[in-house]
């Protein structure tokens, strides 16, 4: 029991109430923790003195399920990362695969990336935000912002049919155009999306109990930040201004007009301002890019051996038979060579690094996983706090357990 | 932000380290240089302190098998990023699978840790210094490193499935 795991953190071990300190079991399976971790906290009273993570609870093998599948068939395997914005996944692995086979892909095919990687995005951060709000004791945030949420699902339905496990676009492109449905909502959406996200914002951001619970309440600088790997909004709110986005520009990013939130004390309140902010910032692009929509096709024609052709084509035309049969059994062949792809995901630069040997899947293909990488931090943040701030930093990080576990 | 290019920090690197940089590359644009493996730690402590380079964030750890490379089967890989100059390298290191041993550089960055520990859990290279090399995603009682290529992911000796006409 007195046992301290982590023994050079005990700060407070001078001070405690009648010399006990306890063991904690925060997590795997406990509502505040939305999703599966295990924390094994020493505590003395309500103060944490070091924690102990347990992590892999939900491993799927996905990188050694990648070394047996076909490249298209590796999306699906995408979407289960973080699949609170699982169409940011859908489409760095499309683009990683863009890149190894060396297309490029029409003007029209970035913007509409971009539109759902931005309403993804904004899912993401809703997501977590509204979840920092039902951790303080708000609920009726949560409620409203689900609303919003569901808006944004309807519209990737209309995408691609699907709901949390997109599996949205191809390699070369979309499926199909946006239908006149998606454009109707898309318009709606974003007329309307802003005075609802505005209550939110009003509900919270200058809450006083919000604010005094959240300020100061796991806080990270943002040196020890970038020693821990940290990236996206959880780097942003300790100061340090990287984005993928901006640094390596992916997908005609670099047409648009934003700004990169930052932070300064790299603390709950910080992150939870960074990401409402980046929501605004976000909603800016998706207006940018819909409405400087350029012409063209949606999907690349150079790529006829991954991009499935139309059902009215197969049954006519000999070559676009051979081309899908090739792509349903997965017998296309890609260029040898090493690629690394990053783009920003709903936490941080989600990476592919791919070996390619030129046979039918990747010889290696691995993830950079932002949960991964930042969760490390985690104990070193929560000690000398109290219980409850440990729950809300571990919101505040937006841990997904699909992504950390992969 | 300067203008750093790829050939300006290979020709740095090159005139610290000389032959212990066995051989680079720029697939995709991404320099990649191969460090002899007892160097990989100097390197990268070197190049976070560097005010050229300034590789200063540890983007990635990763490992990968290659079994018909002899003597060098095991690879280390380290994505390496200098925010400032936004200059990307990715050094790599070879290992033998009988002793696939590699300094441990949790004493430069923090964030390696779990990255170590994965890759020790999934290709068995042994980060030496690292104060707690155990599995991180799989049990800790198995007794194989799963990412090597003679782990299948189906059972190998199943004869009802025969996926030779797919190249499998």
């Amino acid at each position: 029991m007195s046992d301290t795991p982590n023994k050079n953190k005990s700060l407070f071990a001078d001070e405690t109430i009648d010399g006990q300190i306890a063991t904690l079991n925060l997590g795997p399976t406990h509502p505040a923790t939305h999703g599966i971790f295990q924390n094994v906290l020493t505590v003395d009273g309500e103060k944490i003195l070091g924690s102990v993570q347990t992590v892999g609870y939900i491993h799927r093998a996905f990188e050694k399920l990648a070394e047996r599948r076909p490249y298209n068939q590796i999306t699906p395997i995408t979407d289960r990362l973080n699949y609170c914005s699982s169409p940011i996944n859908n489409m760095g692995w499309e683009m990683t695969m863009e890149k190894l086979i060396g297309v490029q892909v029409p003007k029209k095919v970035d913007y509409m990336r971009v539109i759902i990687m931005e309403l993804a995005r904004i899912a993401d951060h809703l997501v977590c935000n509204s979840v920092i709000g039902v951790d303080t004791g708000a609920l009726t945030g949560f409620t409203y912002m689900f609303q919003q949420r569901e808006l944004i699902y309807e519209l990737y339905e209309e995408v691609c049919g699907a709901r949390l496990t997109t599996n949205i676009g191809r390699i070369g492109g979309f499926e199909r155009d946006f239908s006149p449905t998606f454009h109707v909502k898309l318009k709606k959406f974003l007329k309307e999306f802003n005075k609802h996200f505005q209550e939110f914002d009003d509900l919270l951001l200058r809450n006083r109990i919000f604010m005094d619970r959240t300020i100061g309440a796991g806080p990270i600088s943002g040196e020890r930040a970038l020693d821990y790997g940290f990236t996206g909004p959880n780097l942003r709110a300790a100061g340090v201004d990287y984005d993928v986005r901006v640094m390596t520009p992916y997908s005609s990013y670099e047409d648009f007009d934003f700004i990169i939130p930052v932070g300064t004390q790299g603390d709950t309140y910080d992150r939870f301002c960074v990401r409402q902010e980046e929501v605004r910032q976000s909603l800016r692009i998706i207006e940018q890019a819909y409405n400087n929509m350029p012409e063209g096709s949606y999907f690349s024609p150079d790529v006829p051996e991954f991009y499935l052709p139309t059902k009215a084509d197969v049954y006519t035309k000999m070559e676009a038979l051979i081309y899908h049969f090739k792509i349903v059994m997965g017998e296309t062949p890609v260029p040898v060579g090493e690629v690394y792809h990053a783009v920003e995901g709903g936490n941080g630069e989600l990476g592919f690094h791919l070996i390619s040997d030129g046979g039918r899947t990747p010889y290696r293909l691995q993830f950079r996983r932002p949960c991964f990488i930042y969760y490390q931090a985690y104990p070193e943040m929560i000690t000398g706090q109290t219980i409850s701030d440990a729950v809300l930093t571990l919101s505040s990080l937006n841990v997904i357990a699909g992504e950390l576990d992969a | 932000m300067s203008n750093l290019t790829n050939e300006m920090v290979l020709a740095r690197l090159q005139e610290k380290f000389g032959d212990a940089i066995r051989n680079h590359e720029e697939p995709y644009g991404l320099l990649t240089i191969e460090i002899q493996s007892d160097k990989t730690h100097d390197l990268i402590a070197w190049l976070k302190t560097d005010e050229v380079l300034k590789m200063s964030f540890l983007t990635l750890i990763g490992g990968a098998h290659f079994p018909n490379d002899k003597g060098r089967e095991i690879c280390v890989n380290y994505h390496l990023h200098s925010l400032v100059n936004n200059v990307r390298l990715r050094v790599r290191a070879f290992l033998p699978i009988e002793n696939p041993s590699i300094q441990s550089i949790i004493d430069i960055y923090i964030g390696a840790d779990w990255q170590e520990r994965e890759t020790y859990d999934f290709f068995g290279v042994i980060f030496e210094g690292h104060p707690n090399l155990t599995r991180i995603l799989n049990e800790d009682s198995m007794d194989y490193f799963p990412m090597r290529k003679e782990y299948h992911l189906e059972d190998a000796t199943r004869e009802d499935k025969d996926d030779r006409y797919f190249g499998r």
